[in-house]
């Protein structure tokens, strides 16, 4: 199951580490960056319920 | 008319569905998160390295869920615009609304995971063939939209021409689809089929059908999260949005 000798070879990916890990970072930050859009614009209107 | 149909009837109204959507939203979130964490497992410990390609294939894991995610969003999104302008249910309009910039987002990461993948597989970054083509007018549809509502000043009419236009826009979808069939292309075809060794790719159709599921969960949280705020934001005068803000 576990075909990973080191941590070394686990981030390098054969090779592909530059492709492979981009791939996971962006997709990781599109979420996080969906997420907070959608935390601020629901901060946005409870401020703005306030002050009505 | 039977329970059933007085139950369903009861959630097509904004106020009732709110507090539903503000359930269901974490609820979802956190099924997307369980399943995701198994799905990577999976994608970097479980599944072994490809034959063919090394451990650039591991990009699968995100790419072909990513892509069917932004394919079913956008039919989803068009069978809500749908439903509004038959039934000129305003909560049909808010969902499809709502989904549109998760869809937009799962497409965007279809396509630079896939550029990500095409660089060292086919030594590019992009190619214009079909199904990449198709892919990028999938994204330019749901900006369109997007861009469209915010351009009609009066909300029905904004909510209509959304409608209209993700339905047009859907006889795209199945031209994505089917592209890897219909033209000659670069990019492979079913993924299934990806390597010949049948557990290994049993491996990979789970963990891959495993992290499509937990993109469904996600995107139904952020949608549920999203529909609250148009909620909100075009509810703000009615009164029982003021009673229920007192009441949190």
């Amino acid at each position: 199951m576990m075909h990973w000798n080191s941590t070394g070879e686990f981030f390098a990916m054969g090779g592909y580490g530059f492709y492979v890990w981009v791939s996971y970072g962006l997709t990781a930050l599109c979420l996080a960056g969906e997420l907070w859009m959608l935390h601020s614009r629901r901060r946005r209107i409870e401020r703005a319920g306030d002050e009505a | 008319m039977g329970f059933s149909t007085i139950h369903w009837y009861r959630y097509a109204s904004p106020q009732a569905f709110y507090p539903l959507a503000g359930t269901l939203a974490p609820l979802f979130l956190a099924i997307a998160m369980g399943l995701g964490l198994i799905g990577l497992f999976i994608a970097f410990f479980v599944a072994p390295t490809d034959f063919q390609q090394g451990e650039a294939y591991r990009i699968i894991f995100i790419h072909v869920p990513a892509a069917w995610m932004s394919m079913f969003i956008y039919l989803v999104m068009a069978c809500w615009g749908a439903v509004g302008l038959a039934l000129n249910a305003r909560l049909s309009f808010m969902m499809a609304q709502a989904l549109a910039p998760t869809g937009a987002m799962f497409t965007l990461v279809a396509l630079v995971t896939g550029a990500l993948w095409g660089k060292p597989m086919w030594g590019a970054w992009w190619v214009w063939d079909a199904r990449l083509t198709s892919e990028l007018i999938l994204l330019f549809l749901y900006l369109g939209a997007m861009a469209l509502h915010s351009a009609v000043d009066e909300p029905r009419r904004a909510d209509k021409a959304f409608a209209v236009f993700a339905l047009v826009g859907a006889i795209n979808v199945p031209i994505i689809y089917f592209s890897v069939k219909w033209w000659n292309t670069l990019h492979q075809g079913a993924s299934i089929s990806l390597t010949k060794a049948p557990a290994m790719a049993a491996v990979m159709l789970w963990g891959m059908l495993i992290l499509a599921l937990a993109c469904w969960a996600y995107s139904i949280g952020a949608a549920m999260l999203r529909v609250r705020c148009i909620i909100a934001e075009r509810e703000r005068e009615a009164s029982w949005m003021n009673e229920m803000r007192e009441a949190e």
